[in-house]
């Protein structure tokens, strides 16, 4: 999968090193043609590291035999992959009609319909995280509910991307929890970003957000990562207080990304996160997380058909390296394999 | 807390109430909505399955034919069957017959072990034990040092002789801290350990190995509570692997409707021991199976409600009220005694937390402020009898006095008021044939903000004539009967605009 990513590049480096860094992508050129670039400084093409998820990708055929007879069966299964009743219906539906259409009988032609509605249901536009526009410092905000892996995500991405050759500022804005910034400092020191503190004990998450977004511009850092305290998405109070971080980041910069971390064994309440995140955070994307367990994540097929939210990203485990693109054709071939 | 699953059923029980008698097609169709409430509720197939076999059985039976209410009684089925997934009787913490007791917490990663260690911890302090929390979760950057916080602010000691973050050996520093608690006459250790996947073979043995060195008289399995189908596999895994001897609930405060209770419960056969809700370290409490399964079905309390209905609801007063309503004599004196009647019953939010249909309210109840009545029978105290009978009476000069004399503003008498004045109209029309009010939802006029009465006019008035299921509804229609009214056009809203039916 080729993303294209653009970080600032200084003044002082010459144009010949950024054809060069181009041309190491074959699909990453016409730099000098991005009309993003300003004329003091142009915009240097970033190649992340290859990562797959496919090992935390599992069948949900373990057991299921899958013939034309026991379609209704599949609705079974899906529903214990967490699709939810009106998704499984749905698929099972399309999967049937389809393969009428095309005659399909066997296990496999069944299989390969079942993966191709998946596919056409998960596969987004949008799915690119949106570091490409050259309105450095970009800005991620790592939003969810407690528990989910927000900080191993943010350590995980962190690490991305400074491979990628991206200069990145986390802001340690979980002021809450006991010693989750330490946690993301151990984080920060492994991936070799940047880290802003908070100045004393449970200061204003949005204080931290704002110090971090203007460390990052005085360091000319490429991308701010903002770590947030877990909240459940029916506190209202908590949930104000995103907005508010929001509000306080968008004085210096504006925000990329707005990413809601969602762990893989979420039954049909992650619809509700998902729901309420996009409404008081402006969710632009989803990181489905702990997807090397036994959860098959289904529900963010609700989540992407009835918000339009894609899944960007997936964590498969908890090495720093665990982790990629999501990408809906892995994903659905995954599930019937 | 369970909320969502509460309103599906009820939505499915008022089908079920507005009929005497079920027929098996009755049963069945009530069934597919409790099918698809539970799995909505994100009840593992299997046990939703189980359930609803296990409900039909006994639906179709013979309690339920010769039964005076059979709506109610599948009711009681359904909650009956709940109850005893969840555990039945509710168990209380195991204690070693010679200290220390030993407690092991074990779950997958962000399931709230270690805060949870935290309120368990703080929760034994409070019943005069003497906690130690152990960090034996060497694994999670810092979580070695989130437990010492975590003992720090609820002062209790912490044995952490390991820095964690991959360095030091889970299974010695657990061994050892039962000798140090041994030594030091800790009461209770709880053994923090590190989150890990069912599947991963490695850390399931090292859980096992764990569990051999320290020998708990309790293995709690952590279980977020927003977790979906897959929480079968990973009790099993749990169970299997470690082997569990109960179950903890946690992040009940969110919405989510929790069916992983019912789940783990049903596969591994262990009881819920306790629930935590919330982020505070004492927003931690016993697991209740009976209160949660009648707070799932949103209908149990029913029961309860109608007992203390009956007893303290004044029928003679009740047919008064009744005959003065259809008189249009309400005045802001039976208001006040309205609220009197109501008083009796206790606390009016733990009464409309009762109430079926209450899910739907919530959140309203949550923010209802119990002084608000207080302030609302200031008020009226502070007028004359003249003018609580004839509230036309009350000019500027009046209200001015009577928001000196309660301590209340004119604005606040103003209001109060207006509301009067809106739900003696309101019951003007209940009197004439109309049913301004939900099934369900109670609206209280003269209450802070109300619960909405009005919207409701008119919402459900294929109601009118029919014997209410919902007994403590058809009590008022009884009381109406007495007056020798058709019950639909009666003014059952004798109670039910003041939150009884």
């Amino acid at each position: 999968m080729a993303f294209q990513f653009w970080k600032k590049k200084k003044q002082d480096i010459s144009e010949t090193s950024v054809t060069s860094v181009a041309i190491a992508d074959a699909k990453v050129a016409g730099i000098s043609s991005n009309p993003a670039a300003s004329s003091e400084e142009k915009l240097e093409a970033v190649v992340l590291p290859q990562r797959s998820a496919k090992k935390g990708i599992r069948s949900l055929f373990s057991r299921v035999k899958f013939d034309l007879e026991n379609l209704d069966a599949l609705e079974d299964t899906l529903i214990q992959a967490d699709f939810g009743i009106d998704a499984s219906a749905a698929i099972v539906l399309a999967v049937k009609d389809q393969a009428k259409k095309q005659g399909a009988k066997t296990d496999k032609e069944l299989k390969q319909i079942l993966a191709a509605v998946i596919e056409d249901n998960l596969d987004h536009p949008g799915k690119a995280l949106n570091l490409s526009d050259g309105n450095t410092p970009y800005v991620v905000l790592v939003v969810g509910v407690n528990g989910v892996g927000k900080t191993t995500t943010i350590g995980k991405l962190s690490n991305w991307l400074v491979l990628g050759g991206f200069k990145v500022v986390i802001g340690a804005a979980d002021t809450f929890r006991a010693a989750a910034v330490e946690q993301v400092a151990t984080w920060a020191e492994r991936a070799g970003a940047a880290l802003v503190r908070p100045k004393q004990e449970g200061q204003d998450p949005a204080a931290v957000a704002f110090e971090t977004v203007d460390e990052a511009i005085k360091q000319n850092a490429d991308v701010v990562i903002i770590d947030t305290a877990g909240r459940l998405q029916n506190k209202a109070d908590l949930m104000n207080e995103l907005d508010k971080i929001r509000r306080v980041i968008e004085k210096q910069a504006q925000i990329s990304e707005v990413l809601l971390v969602l762990d893989a064994t979420t039954g049909q309440n992650g619809l509700a996160q998902a729901k309420a995140f996009a409404e008081s955070a402006k969710v632009t994307g989803v990181v489905l997380t702990k997807l090397d367990g036994t959860a098959k994540g289904g529900i963010v097929y609700s989540i992407q058909r009835e918000l339009g939210i894609p899944v960007k990203l997936v964590g498969v485990g908890e090495g720093i390296e665990d982790f990629a693109f999501f990408d809906a054709k892995e994903f659905a071939s995954g599930l019937v394999d | 807390m369970f909320g969502n699953l509460s309103d599906r059923l009820i939505e499915t029980f008022k089908n079920l109430r507005s009929k005497g008698k079920l027929s098996p097609a009755d049963i069945d169709a009530t069934l597919r909505e409790i099918r698809r409430a539970l799995l909505e509720a994100d009840v593992a197939l299997d046990v939703v399955k189980n359930f609803t076999t296990a409900v039909r059985d006994r639906a179709l039976g013979d309690e339920v034919s010769k039964a005076l209410n059979p709506a109610q009684q599948v009711v009681q089925i359904v909650n009956e069957e709940l109850v005893k997934i969840l555990g039945g009787e509710q168990r209380k913490l195991a204690f070693a017959k010679t200290a220390p007791t030993v407690i092991m917490l074990a779950g997958l990663q962000g399931s709230g072990k270690t805060t949870l260690a935290g309120k368990l911890a703080l929760w034994l302090k409070d019943q005069g034990q003497t906690p130690i929390l152990v960090a034996a979760d060497l694994q999670r950057p810092n979580a070695v040092n989130q437990l010492q916080v975590v003992g720090d602010r609820i002062d209790v000691p912490v044995y952490a002789p390991e820095p964690g973050n991959g360095v030091g050996n889970p299974v010695v520093v657990a061994k050892d801290s039962i000798k140090h608690a041994k030594q030091k006459m800790y009461s209770v250790v709880i053994v923090d350990t590190a989150g890990r996947l069912g599947i991963d073979e490695e850390l399931m043995t090292q859980a096992k190995d764990i569990r051999k060195a320290i020998d708990p008289d309790e293995v709690l399995f952590v279980i977020d509570s927003m977790i979906g189908q897959d929480a079968v596999n990973v009790a099993k895994a749990f169970d299997d692997g470690v082997g569990i001897t109960g179950v903890v609930l946690t992040k009940l405060d969110g919405d989510a409707r929790g069916g992983a209770a019912l789940s783990v419960a049903s596969v591994t056969g262990k009881p819920i021991l306790f629930a935590s809700n919330g982020e505070a370290m004492d927003a931690f409490e016993p697991f209740y199976p009976d209160r949660m399964a009648s707070r799932i079905l949103d209908m149990g309390d029913v029961l309860t409600l109608i007992e203390q209905t009956q007893k303290n609801f004044d029928e003679t007063e009740a047919r008064a009220m009744a005959e003065k309503l259809a008189k249009d004599t309400f005045t802001l004196e039976d208001f006040l005694d309205q609220m009197q009647q109501l008083r009796k019953m206790g606390s009016l939010k733990s009464m409309l937390a009762m109430m079926p249909g209450a899910g739907q309210m919530r959140q309203q109840l949550d923010n209802f402020d119990e002084k608000e009545i207080d302030r609302t029978e200031a008020i009226i105290r502070s007028m004359t009898p003249a003018e609580r009978r004839q509230p036309k009476l009350l000019n500027g000069s009046r209200r001015s006095r009577i928001a000196k004399g309660s301590g209340m503003t004119v604005t606040d008498v103003n209001s109060l008021v207006n509301r009067f004045e809106q739900a003696s109209k309101m019951m003007k029309t209940v009197a004439k044939g109309g049913v301004p009010q939900m099934p369900g939802i109670p609206s209280i006029p003269g209450i802070g903000g109300g619960f909405g009465g009005g919207k409701s006019k008119g919402k459900n008035k294929d109601k009118k004539g029919s014997k209410s299921g919902n007994p403590a509804k058809r009590a008022a229609e009884e009381a109406a009967r007495a007056l020798g009214q058709n019950p639909g056009e009666a003014p059952s809203g004798s109670g039910s605009a003041f939150g009884l039916g």
